[in-house]
């Protein structure tokens, strides 16, 4: 016999059933229904947050670390608009999502009743697609196709707008959820068309200056070893996004760096020069393009994309492949395979462009170094904390980030050498992002080490978070790159404005970090030199404080800029290099 | 260039202002849209006008192929095909112009469905550059009111547009 079960006891269950195990949500009217379904339950634990923006986030940094999709669950009104920013961050980023919003009742829509919000409406343009519940019986059956299109083709956020009375308790259903989900009008590709795989490898094997430009869509479609696999099979060049960082080792010999605005001189010159470009899961953003009328004038390109929408956005693909990335590259490899039948590849016009590589790398390349000795000015610099942190942590933490300088000086100088270790806000850029999505990483791997590498800009919108933190005893590690700015502003103002610091500076009106962490019941440091900052990274990540949320306020060097960056406008390989550029 | 798509989309509520806020979200132009349940009442079959140059073409049927609920997108330009929209235009009609009205109407194949002292209401139906000389015919300072259809459009011969 089917058991008879309430809308929001379905929802419950069906979510459960399909693997979920944390739920990061805030309680309100419209979810009381949902909210007493999971009091009665113990199979999923829900994480109680401050503000619904972080739960958004945590569910994303959940999803970053482990591949599996992110739930949240809001109430309708403010708790769904609040949502509305990290849906549309996980949405940017392409992160499988699923935000369950408490909607008013059926017979109070439209009639601007308490708490009322037209969530679909709102949520359109960031969410990979919606349901407005209509009928309580159809939740499971809703749920189950809501985490398939989350997680499938290319994953993004989906939002279950549930009137509060189709979870009434008082009428029940029979439960049932569906084993499969079949869709007539959605059909993600998952190969990619022979004759396309067949012309990208003989791209691949007649190109001189190749150069193999790694995006997100590695990451997310797990297909880190396929494409290591063909990167050292072939010895090219490898260059990671912002969001493909991990995906190729950023130890390896053959990595040039990070690309694009505050890419790496190697990399961006390589791309301009490249005869050929292969990019694997990455989209041509602006950030990477810099003018794209400039863009790499000589590279045949090959695109590898599991979204069509993706290929000939920016630039226009010569050899487009519409297909998921892993059995993409598990083409390519056996192809490559078969046109080799056992012979080497011809390595002499590698072997030049490798010289030149090399050449650019020595000439301008990034100072791994910089944490041995002091600066000269004796002030503590943004790229030495980041080095001390990778020390500390071997390389190996998880690392978030928030968005601005911060973020790029991680980028730069964290050596990823793993798909997920890397987890930020690349396309939307949302400040806040660092801490609750380090605390969804920590949920999900309780034993490892979670740094948060953030700004005093972007921390203090999302504090809050500390309580949370404290309540569910997470031992994140936040290292603050404190400058007493909003750091990326304040450098384009200097760069671009003459200098004029409009509204991106507040040094007077800062909190006293310490005492501020000290207060939400977490270990607080200050530090001002090197020495002090490895005094600091070193009691933080010691046994000592292995269960404690530590933070870490790293007085930096107000005035420092990051570099590379893009002279707009321009070719990407026209950057500006240092400050006196 | 001017475009002809033609999309099969679920019949659910919502599904339609997807595809308009896809339109208004990428900055795609949108000159006339048609939609209506098909004969199979799960599905809308809509007709859009837009222009753009081919690459921009080409970003609006795949962005359009993105969303959940549409089934199927067909450029109808590609082919040939028939593209018919309705007009209801209200004319004055007074006294010794309304033989002259009437004259230019039946030129055009117009019908008059509605008549008053003063007024013809005529009903025209054609490809939209037709109705557009109607209107010119006619001159716009006899116009009181016009309403159209928006463009509807099918493939010549034996192709069809089908789940």
């Amino acid at each position: 016999m089917t058991e008879m079960l309430s809308g929001g006891e379905m929802l419950i269950r069906a979510l459960h059933e399909e693997g979920v195990e944390y739920i990061f949500g805030y309680p309100g009217g419209a979810a009381l229904h949902i909210y007493d379904a999971i009091f009665k339950q113990q199979a999923i634990e829900h994480i109680l947050v401050r503000h619904e923006q972080a739960a958004t986030h945590m569910a994303d940094g959940y999803a970053r670390s482990t591949g599996r999709p992110g739930v949240v669950l809001v109430t309708s009104g403010p708790g769904a608009t609040n949502a509305i920013t990290g849906i549309a961050t996980a949405y940017m980023d392409s992160i499988p999502m699923v935000v369950i919003s408490g909607q008013v009742p059926h017979d109070v829509i439209g009639t601007d009743a308490f708490q009322e919000t037209d969530m679909i409406g709102v949520s359109r343009p960031v969410v990979k697609h919606s349901y407005l519940v209509e009928e309580a019986a159809r939740i499971p059956h809703i749920v189950k196709e809501a985490i398939y299109i989350a997680t499938s083709g290319r994953p993004g956020p989906v939002v279950i707008d549930i009137p509060k009375d189709t979870t009434d308790p008082n009428e029940l259903f029979e439960y049932d959820l569906p084993d499969t989900v079949e869709l007539r009008s959605y059909k993600p590709a998952i190969k990619g068309h022979v004759g396309q795989v067949r012309k990208a490898v003989q791209a691949l094997l007649d190109c001189k200056r190749p150069v193999i430009y790694v995006g997100g869509g590695v990451v997310q479609g797990n297909a880190a070893p396929e494409l290591c696999s063909l990167a050292y099979k072939l010895n090219y060049p490898v260059t990671n996004t912002l969001m493909g960082l991990g995906a190729f080792p950023g130890g390896d010999r053959q990595f040039l760096g990070m690309l694009g605005m505050h890419g790496t001189y190697v990399a961006n010159n390589a791309m301009h020069h490249a005869d050929l470009i292969l990019a694997v899961g990455s989209r041509f953003d602006d950030r990477v393009t810099n003018n794209p009328s400039k863009f790499c004038p000589d590279a045949t390109i090959v695109h590898i994309d599991v979204d069509p929408a993706s290929i000939s956005k920016v630039i226009t693909a010569d050899i487009p492949i519409v297909g998921q990335c892993k059995p993409v590259l598990n083409q390519m490899l056996s192809k490559l395979d078969e046109e080799l039948n056992g012979r080497e590849i011809d390595s002499e016009p590698i072997d030049a462009w490798w010289e030149q590589i090399d050449s650019w790398r020595e000439s301008f390349g990034l100072d791994h170094d910089m944490y041995k000795t002091e600066s000269d000015s004796g002030k503590l610099l943004p790229q030495q904390v980041i080095q001390v942190v990778y020390q500390a942590t071997d390389g190996k933490a998880f690392v978030t980030s928030d968005v601005g300088q911060h973020q790029m000086f991680a980028a730069q100088y964290y050596k990823f050498e793993q798909p997920r270790q890397w987890i930020n806000s690349g396309g939307l850029g949302t400040m806040g992002f660092g801490l609750p999505s380090a605390m969804g990483v920590q949920f999900a791997h309780p034993h490892s080490t979670v740094v948060c590498i953030t700004g005093e800009g972007s921390f203090m919108m999302n504090m809050q978070e500390l309580s949370t933190c404290s309540q569910y005893s997470l031992p994140i590690k936040i290292v603050n790159l404190n400058n007493q700015a909003l750091g990326m502003v304040k450098q384009w103002q200097d760069m671009q404005y003459g200098g004029r610091h409009s509204h991106s500076t507040y040094a007077d009106s800062l909190p006293n970090f310490v005492d501020l962490i000290n207060a939400f019941g977490h270990v607080g440091l200050r530090a001002e030199t090197l020495r002090e900052l490895d005094e600091a990274v070193s009691l933080a990540f010691s046994d000592k404080h292995k269960s404690d949320l530590v933070f870490i306020d790293a007085l930096i060097d107000p005035d420092e800029h990051i570099y590379p960056m893009f002279v707009r406008g321009g070719a990407v390989n026209e950057m500006v290099l240092n400050k006196h550029d | 260039m001017r475009h002809l798509l033609s999309v099969l989309l679920e019949n659910e509520a919502g599904a339609l202002s997807r595809v308009i806020g896809l339109f208004a979200q990428r900055d795609f132009n949108i000159e006339t849209l048609t939609a209506a349940p098909t004969e199979d009442e799960t599905l809308s079959r809509l007709t859009l006008v837009t222009t753009g140059d081919d690459r921009t073409i080409e970003q609006i049927t795949k962005h359009l192929n993105r969303l959940i609920e549409v089934v199927k997108v067909i450029d109808l330009t590609d082919n040939e095909h028939i593209e018919r929209e309705l007009m209801l235009v209200k004319v004055r009609a007074e006294a010794d112009a309304r033989t002259e009205v009437k004259r230019t109407c039946d030129i055009f194949r117009g019908q008059i469905v509605d008549v008053t002292v003063n007024t013809y209401t005529v009903q025209l139906i054609g490809p939209t550059d037709k109705l557009l000389a109607f209107i010119d015919a006619i001159g716009t300072s006899r116009i009181l009111e016009v309403v159209r259809s928006g463009v509807s459009g099918i493939s010549r011969g034996t192709k069809v547009l089908s789940v």
